[in-house]
């Protein structure tokens, strides 16, 4: 081989173009479809995703479903078991389908919480598809005669939204920190990251408790000036917790990228800045993201059920998992074990951060194959 | 080692510095107090109140009295000097704003041994539960039982605590009665808070004993004492467990932070008097100084702890070089 025959490379024309045509037919495999691939083939992460997707359609489409108002109660039916009865016509039943629509609202209003419009337009089409029919007591009812079902079902839409803003708070903040301090580097990198630190053995959630027990001082300053009602404050409160490792990680990532070598290349390929940016850093960063977002969200999940567990999370009459597991366990009592209303809750919430779980631990085996099986 | 404690230390200082003047501040600029009642009182009396806590001096001076170490008030430096030290720094975190005839020292001093044996229980669950599941789920890798043991702790990381403390109530209490449903003194109440308190931290360190022990078992060292004939007990105790352990011992020092912080939750569902429901209700009564005092003594025991684990770190592993961190 080392001998190289002149020759060798003498391609005549009609081999050069097809080589050429070859060439330009290859495509690579991006960073993304190699992770999709190894995603498709974890089997548990996969169905982890199905399962979330499928869930987070269900909770998005709650108004459009046939169920029971989970603010109204019913002293008559307290604790009452899980039965499969069919349903009956009673919802909105005082209302003829033609009532006006102020009236309409009203009641509505009643029945859940301040809803936004496009909430209304999905019940107007559940009253336009399903009528007055609404589902039994599939679940059972709490101790004030409220649906379990519905409750669990609308419950999750806080709960998914309160995690996705928390994690997407954290997000913010924790990119631009880490990429700041790891691009800048040096003293002011030193000092960021020290500061980290200190942040990091401040026992949290003493701070976040003092400090939602302060603003709930603030309340009517804040939304009246600021816009801000508890469940923003509340975000931003958590988010602002949980960007610390997120900031760690990305400062680590942009760190080992600036002086990789598939970046030299690039650049020493004529690659321009942006270019690179775009093709090389961020996609990078961004996987390590993503893992570490879908970690990020069961972890704001838990941290809301223990906030409404001391009463400081979601007010009624909005639900959320934390309220409603509160409910459950404050319904245990000696006398008669009213399992359901332990069950489904946990059973919801469990089977929602058991998929996040997983699939993060499949994506970050997706994205970073070298990590596989570590935790 | 000395210079890794004193560069520790330093940020000790640092951190302390920025929790507890923040917290100061927060709670001097917030609108009601918790002297506030429905009528207003009597100016002499809010006079009276106002004095008694130092409340109408300068912001300033209630900041340096209230961190210390010398104590500003009549008795103090300036005055008869009856108690010349006084403040945080001298161990003093003042009266307790809601509890008029206690201190917070009183109080802290009444709840803190009970979390912190709470603490210690469920740490021993924690690390017996974990370590012995992970070391048996790596042995069997692959097998049923390491299935069952991942999926069993993945689920533990998957609840909130207060619904599995619901479930095993209604187990352990209701349908089996074999212990007590609340209260804290004898050894049979302890075991189920601190079970449901350990729970997580035991399927976390389920999961890293059982990455640590794979990767500790795959080793040269460990194939050499096989081949020397050594039994697999020994392997497995004497030689895997060494370097298997680390990254469990790395976690201890967040594992303490959550117990610590997890009790809170815990002790309400089991009305243990522990600090933990101290803190809750001072937070919601605006009792601000014990809140307060609760933080400041919980950020010294992380930060202590996070200390003493990579200290122990160091012992366990001496590749690792403190000077090059901290």
């Amino acid at each position: 081989m080392s001998t190289a025959d002149p020759k060798r490379f003498d391609l005549d024309d009609a081999t050069a173009e097809r080589l050429l045509r070859e060439a330009q037919e290859h495509k690579g495999i991006s960073l993304w479809q190699d992770a999709g691939r190894r995603l498709r083939r974890n089997r548990p992460s996969w169905y982890a995703m199905v399962f979330l997707i499928g869930f987070g359609l269900l909770s998005f489409l709650a108004p459009l479903l046939p169920l029971r108002s989970p603010v109204r109660s019913n002293l008559d039916i307290t604790l009452h078991a899980p039965t499969l009865d069919g349903g009956d016509g009673n919802y909105l039943a005082a209302l003829d389908p033609d009532a006006d629509s102020a009236l309409v609202a009203r009641q509505i209003e009643k029945d859940y919480w301040e809803l936004s419009s496009l909430d209304h337009g999905l019940i107007s089409l559940r009253r336009m598809i399903f009528g007055s029919w609404q589902t039994g007591h599939w679940l059972g009812t709490d101790h004030l005669g409220r649906d379990l079902l519905s409750r669990i079902v609308w419950g999750s839409r806080t709960s998914i939204l309160v995690s996705l803003a928390a994690a997407l708070c954290s997000l913010v903040i924790g990119v631009f920190y880490g990429a700041f301090s790891g691009l800048v580097g040096g003293r002011i990198d030193n000092l960021m990251m020290r500061t980290v630190d200190i942040l990091y053995s401040i026992p949290f959630i003493f701070v976040v408790i003092f400090l939602i027990t302060l603003i709930g001082d603030y309340r009517q300053v804040l939304e009246e000036e600021w816009g801000l009602d508890r469940e923003k404050v509340f975000y931003l409160v958590i988010g602002a917790v949980f960007w610390l490792t997120m900031a760690r990680v990305v400062r680590g990532q942009v760190l080992s990228l600036k002086h990789a070598e598939f970046v030299q290349a690039a650049r020493v390929m004529g690659a321009s800045t942006f270019h690179i940016l775009c093709k090389h850093i961020v996609p990078n960063v961004l996987s390590i993201v993503i893992v570490y977002l879908t970690l990020t969200i069961p972890a704001v999940m838990l941290f809301e059920a223990f906030l409404s567990f001391l009463g400081l999370g979601v007010e009624p009459p909005r639900v959320s998992w934390g309220l409603i597991a509160v409910d459950g366990t404050s319904a245990i009592n000696p006398l008669r074990i009213h399992w359901w209303v332990v069950i489904f809750p946990a059973l919801a919430m469990g089977c929602t951060l058991l998929a996040l779980n997983v699939l993060g631990d499949g994506l970050r085996d997706a994205l970073d194959p070298k990590m596989r099986g570590k935790d | 080692m000395i210079r890794f404690l004193f560069r520790r230390l330093m940020w000790f200082v640092v951190t302390m510095t920025v929790v507890m003047s923040v917290s100061f501040f927060l709670m001097k600029n917030v609108k009601g107090g918790p002297f506030d009642t429905e009528r207003a009182l009597e100016p002499a009396i809010e006079a009276n109140i106002q004095a008694r806590y130092h409340l109408d001096w300068p912001l300033w001076k209630q900041f340096l009295h209230y961190t210390g170490p010398f104590n500003l008030d009549e008795r103090g430096l300036g005055g008869t000097q009856e108690k010349v030290l006084g403040g945080v720094l001298s161990g003093d975190f003042g009266p307790s704003f809601r509890y008029r005839d206690f201190t917070v020292n009183d109080i802290i001093g009444q709840a803190l041994p009970i979390s912190a044996l709470l603490g210690v229980v469920s740490m021993m669950w924690a690390l017996a539960l974990g370590v012995s599941t992970g070391i048996a789920s790596a042995l069997r890798r692959g097998s049923g039982v390491d299935l069952a043991l991942r999926l069993a702790a993945t689920g533990g990381i998957a609840l909130p605590n207060f619904v599995i403390a619901g479930f095993l109530i209604i187990i352990f209490v209701f349908m089996i009665p074999l212990l007590p449903v609340a209260g804290w003194g004898s050894i049979k109440e302890m075991l189920l808070p601190g079970f449901c308190l350990g729970l997580v931290y035991a399927a976390y360190l389920a999961r890293l004993t059982r990455t640590g022990m794979l990767e500790a078992l795959s080793q040269d060292h460990i194939r050499t004492a096989q081949a020397k004939g050594l039994s697999p007990r020994t392997v497995v105790l004497r030689h895997a467990l060494k370097g298997g352990l680390l990254p469990v011992v790395s976690y201890l020092g967040p594992a303490t932070a959550g117990i610590l912080t997890g009790s809170l939750v815990i002790e309400r569902i089991f009305f243990i008097p522990g600090l933990g429901s101290h803190f809750v209700n001072s937070a919601s009564n605006r009792d601000y100084t014990l809140a307060m005092g609760v933080t400041i003594l919980y950020t010294v025991l992380v930060y202590s702890m996070n200390t003493v684990v990579d200290l122990a770190y160091t012992l366990l592993d001496p590749r690792i070089d403190l000077a090059e961190e901290a």
